[in-house]
């Protein structure tokens, strides 16, 4: 008994793990909350971009010497704004504009980087470094959940009211388009400080993931969101437990525990149907 | 944005019509030809108009241009005697069904709620008189039990009444209804036309746009046959004659295959 509750407590005797621990439960959060309409609206390729774009503004700040939260969010905005001036008018699909406009940032940001920067950090940005969070990373993850959070729930019937019927919106004077860009900017946020937790290859994993998960176990969007968040959470605290014992890499194992979670859903979805 | 949660100050100007289009002409692109090419057509409040017209003649256009959906480029549409984008809270929308995504994780009441957040605006949470209206929007289209129902459970007929419900909910002046007929059983077709009726009759305006003749001299007052303009504008029976019939469904008419007709 004993030995097992050594083994529950152990890691977090480290105050860096409890950090990592309370920096990845809330960046959990922030994200899966999002991944229910990321998931319904279809967005999850320009999730993965925006995740992916932020790079040259990391590397740009790091040489800087700015805060690289700042950086990674003016990419972010300049992304967003290179792909919608490629896809306006319809001169361009709007996936075509996402994939040119994203990779091309994000090889800037590997092109920069490499100059300036240490294997190691371009690694920690790749892949994240959930134990290198410090107290001003956690206050920073705090706030931005924080405003994530309830600006999901105040516009919240301007949210699905946009994902429904754009028409219906316009027609009360409602613009899908701001909606729109304000799920983006809510993206951006939140893909920025998942960063720092799973890395910027693997955002796309807690942007999509918990929702598809959810998706397939409920047509509820309030219980989708709330299972989303708590699967995000349970596929972090599980990820770091396993990473701590096994020593492999946190991000990694966090989005696979993630992935086994949504085999699961799917699993008992299909369990379902074919026994109704 | 400037009408989104704030009541239309605007007036009613005194004998104005509920919709007025006056040479309204519309292309998509440059490059591309118009859609419409000058539309004149003017409805009354209190009327039931049906907007007839072969697949490609302009009729979802013609609405989209009345909802601000698209921008007006040339000619004037004034809904209630003001610019139709002045104007937006009147007006009501039911949408082609393919027009929604009825794959959302929605229940039947959430939809409904949405007519009144016209009325709300930002970061105001439904209140009681919202929930009021909402219930009775959804006992007028019978859909009261089926409130917690995901809408893409539903069936075709149920969906359509969710979205009039709603329609209902907004409590507009002016309603267009865009194709609400497909998929649509019987009884739920009777039920929209029923509470079209009813609320013209209170002074309500609806244009509905269809591809069903049929129902047309039994429920509308008036119909009106578009094709990128207005072709021909009465009583249903005098607007469908054999070529606006043959037109509306995309063949040409040819007198030979028809020997009954004088």
């Amino acid at each position: 008994m004993d030995a097992l509750i050594e083994f529950i407590i152990e890691p977090f005797t480290h105050t860096f793990m409890v950090r990592g621990l309370i920096g990845g439960l809330l960046t959990a959060v922030a994200c899966a909350s999002l991944s229910a309409f990321v998931v319904w609206r279809g967005m999850s390729f320009m999730g993965d971009a925006l995740a992916h774009a932020v790079l040259p503004g990391i590397a740009i700040a790091y040489a800087a010497g700015f805060s690289l939260f700042l950086g990674a969010l003016g990419a972010a905005a300049a992304a967003a704004a290179a792909m919608g001036l490629f896809a306006w008018q319809n001169r361009l699909k709007e996936d075509a504009a996402i994939g040119v406009v994203f990779v091309g940032f994000f090889a800037l940001g590997l092109v920069i980087l490499s100059r300036i920067a240490a294997y190691s950090d371009l690694g920690h940005i790749l892949f994240g470094n959930i134990l290198g969070i410090s107290t001003g990373d956690l206050i920073l993850i705090a706030a931005v959940t924080l405003a994530i959070v309830a600006t999901l729930s105040l516009c919240f019937k301007e949210l699905i009211t946009a994902s429904f019927d754009p028409a219906h919106a316009m027609s009360i004077g409602l613009s899908p388009e701001l909606v729109r860009g304000l799920l983006l900017a809510l993206i951006a946020l939140a893909a920025v400080t998942a960063i720092q937790t799973v890395g910027a290859v693997l955002v796309l994993a807690l942007l999509v993931t918990p929702g598809a998960a959810a998706a397939q176990i409920t047509r509820r969007l309030s219980v989708s969101l709330l299972l989303a968040a708590g699967m995000a959470s349970i596929a972090t605290l599980l990820g770091l437990y396993i990473s701590y014992y096994t020593d492999t890499p946190s991000g990694g194992v966090i989005v696979l525990v993630l992935t086994g979670m949504f085999c699961l859903c799917a699993g008992i979805a299909a369990v379902c149907r074919t026994s109704l | 944005m400037k009408f989104y949660g704030g009541r239309c100050d605007l007036p009613v100007k005194p004998g104005s019509a509920a919709l007025e289009c006056s040479d309204v002409h519309h292309r998509y692109s440059a490059t591309e030809e118009e859609v419409l090419t000058g539309v004149n057509l003017t409805v009354q409040p209190g009327e039931r108009v049906a907007l007839v017209g072969p697949n490609g003649a302009g009729k979802s256009t013609l609405l989209k241009l009345v909802l601000g959906m698209e921008k007006l480029k040339s000619g004037r549409i004034g809904v209630y005697g003001h610019p139709a984008a002045d104007c937006l809270h009147r007006v009501a929308v039911v949408p082609q069904r393919g027009a929604v995504d009825w794959n959302s994780p929605l229940n039947v009441r959430q939809v409904v709620m949405m007519g009144r957040y016209v009325h709300l605006g930002w970061f105001k949470r439904p209140g009681s008189a919202d929930n009021e209206a909402v219930d009775e929007a959804m006992e007028i289209m019978g859909i009261s039990r089926l409130a917690r129902r995901q809408i893409g459970a539903l069936s075709g007929g149920q969906q359509q009444r969710t979205m009039l419900a709603r329609t209902l909910a907004h409590d507009a002046d002016l309603l267009l209804l865009d194709e609400p007929l497909n998929h649509v059983d019987l009884s739920t077709q009777e039920l929209i036309f029923h509470t079209l009726e009813r609320l013209t009759a209170k002074g309500k305006t609806a244009i509905v746009s269809t591809h069903d003749l049929g129902v047309l001299t039994v429920h509308f007052t008036r119909a009106v046959f578009l094709d990128k303009q207005v072709i021909a504008d009465g009583p249903p029976a005098e607007v469908l004659t054999p070529q606006t019939i043959a037109r509306a469904y995309g063949f040409e008419f040819h007198k030979d295959y028809h020997p009954w007709m004088p």
